[in-house]
């Protein structure tokens, strides 16, 4: 029977975790990630699992083990935030590039400078190019969810890519949320045996892993890893039904929120979504046609489903809370508006949010303000300032 | 299917090399800017260029040279500077095949 707990992001990731008994973790503590890792090591130390944990001296050297682990042919994951991120840089690059289907809990925070411990997704953002498969929650549910089935996703023979699971720093990940945990043999029978097809410790056929690669051939092989995104949203939906079947908790690419009709609509990422649907439900009250749209697989962008279900609106605000100095706006903002360039109908008007950078809050009253803004260039078609710095002091 | 046939569909995943010995197939020749050119004629066989040789790429059979191993030479002149007869003469591979970095 599955268990209906009072968690805390964090202690969901961990749960996930133990529950996945990945053969090595290697891991260095960094908040708010810290205990992640923390209540995992309580696992290995009282043998609920049978992972080999390897407490190493830096993210760099975290990311770097669990390489070698997952090289080696053993599921491997780690969590970190923010600088940990950061610090993993390189070796980011690397899981993606040699195909390693590593699983690492992301714990969303700012980046220094000015030095800083909450939530915003500059760490993700910034990693949004290096090959991971993005995966971003709203609550510790997700949190949960997304990390088991990001198992089966990474690992999938038509894959073999490293994921990614994100939830927001502090608000998430130290907030206490309710969830339901699914039982340990039905959370095994889910993610199965890993069986990687090839291995450094497979002694009978050795092979080389990370050798040079040259103009001659590197360009094939970042091609694959193009190739290998495109199968990504398929194998995400087909995880998605079956870990139906096991929750009864029901996954898509994104989640559209009173959308169908709506006429204006605000996209958003992570914990700010929950604040906006309650919004959304009071403006529905009073007759508004206001819909929201969150965002869950971010990586690869599942361009063409998010355009078509935004593309009968007249207005979108898109929420980041990441800026990306190009001056067009969040990153987020500027992959939906290049979705949107070739969406049918008429030209969706779009503006950006920039709000909740190193943790400031965003309120109710601040996300009502915004659908107030789409109404008003709903109706006069006029877009008066693309980016807007949302609960910034002027 | 050669090298130059396969295409990014056909190679190991994340440029994996599943076979052990390969490095035999790496042709490592391919960058030569000069081609060392061996006379016969005036060759004495007396296997100075194949003591000095770096690269192992001077062929020899039954104690006589025969030849120079293009696929893994890279024309660094060695063989040509050491020949106390002058049998090898070092050519510009763009005069010896009209294309830069052109390999046999």
């Amino acid at each position: 029977m599955s268990r209906r707990v009072a968690i805390t992001g964090n202690e969901a990731a961990a749960e996930a975790m133990r529950q996945i008994n990945p053969d090595v973790v290697a891991a260095y503590p960094i908040t708010p990630a810290t205990e992640i890792v923390q209540i995992f090591a309580d696992f290995v130390a009282n043998g609920d699992v049978d992972t080999e944990f390897v407490a190493v001296e830096s993210e760099h050297s975290a990311m770097s083990a669990t390489i070698g682990a997952s090289a080696a042919g053993a599921r491997a994951m780690t969590a970190t935030a923010s600088q940990g991120l950061a610090l993993m840089w390189e070796m980011l690059y690397i899981a993606a590039g040699l195909r390693l289907p590593i699983v690492a809990p992301i714990v969303n925070r700012a980046l220094s400078a000015p030095i800083n411990i909450h939530c915003d997704h500059s760490d993700t953002m910034g990693a949004r190019d290096s090959g991971w498969i993005q995966i971003y929650s709203e609550d510790a549910q997700e949190a949960y969810d997304n990390i088991i089935q990001a198992v089966r996703i990474a690992e999938h023979p038509d894959i073999k890519l490293p994921c990614m699971v994100t939830m927001d720093g502090f608000i998430v990940s130290h907030g206490m949320g309710n969830a339901e945990l699914l039982d340990d043999d039905v959370v095994q029978k889910f993610i199965g045996e890993y069986k990687p097809e090839h291995y450094l410790l497979d002694v009978d056929n050795p092979i080389t892993v990370g050798a040079l690669d040259f103009s001659d051939w590197y360009f094939e092989h970042r091609r694959q890893l193009a190739d290998a995104h495109t199968r990504v949203k398929d194998v995400v939906l087909q995880i998605a039904k079956e870990f139906k079947e096991i929750s009864g908790r029901e996954y898509k690419l994104f989640d559209a929120y009173r959308l169908d009709d709506a006429e204006v609509a605000i996209v958003v990422i992570n914990s700010a979504a929950g604040t906006a649907k309650t919004v959304v439900d009071q403006l529905r009250e009073k007759g508004l046609k206001v819909g929201l749209l969150k965002i869950r697989l971010f990586r690869p962008f599942p361009y063409e489903e998010i355009s078509e279900a935004l593309a009968g609106v007249k207005a979108v605000a898109v929420l980041d809370r990441a800026d990306s100095l190009s001056l067009m706006g969040g990153p987020l903002y500027i992959d939906l508006r290049a979705a949107m360039y070739d969406a049918p109908g008429p030209r969706v008007k779009m503006v950006n949010y920039i709000y909740g950078l190193g943790g400031r809050d965003i309120n109710m009253e601040q996300i009502a303000g915004v659908y107030d803004d789409l109404f008003e260039i709903a109706k006069t078609g006029e877009i008066k300032q693309a980016v807007t710095y949302l609960g910034v002091r002027e | 299917m050669s090298a130059a046939e396969k295409g990014w569909k056909d190679v190991p995943k994340g440029g994996l090399i599943l076979d052990a010995g390969n490095a035999m197939e790496y042709e490592t020749g391919d960058w030569r800017t000069y081609k060392p050119v061996w006379d016969e004629e005036k060759c004495i066989h007396c296997m100075i260029c194949w003591v000095f040789c770096p690269d192992s790429s001077i062929k020899v059979e039954d104690g006589k040279m025969v030849g120079i191993d293009y696929k893994h030479c890279k024309g660094c002149g060695i063989c040509s500077f050491e020949c106390p007869r002058k049998a090898i003469e070092m050519v510009l591979e763009t005069e010896e095949n009209g294309e830069a970095g052109a390999c046999e």
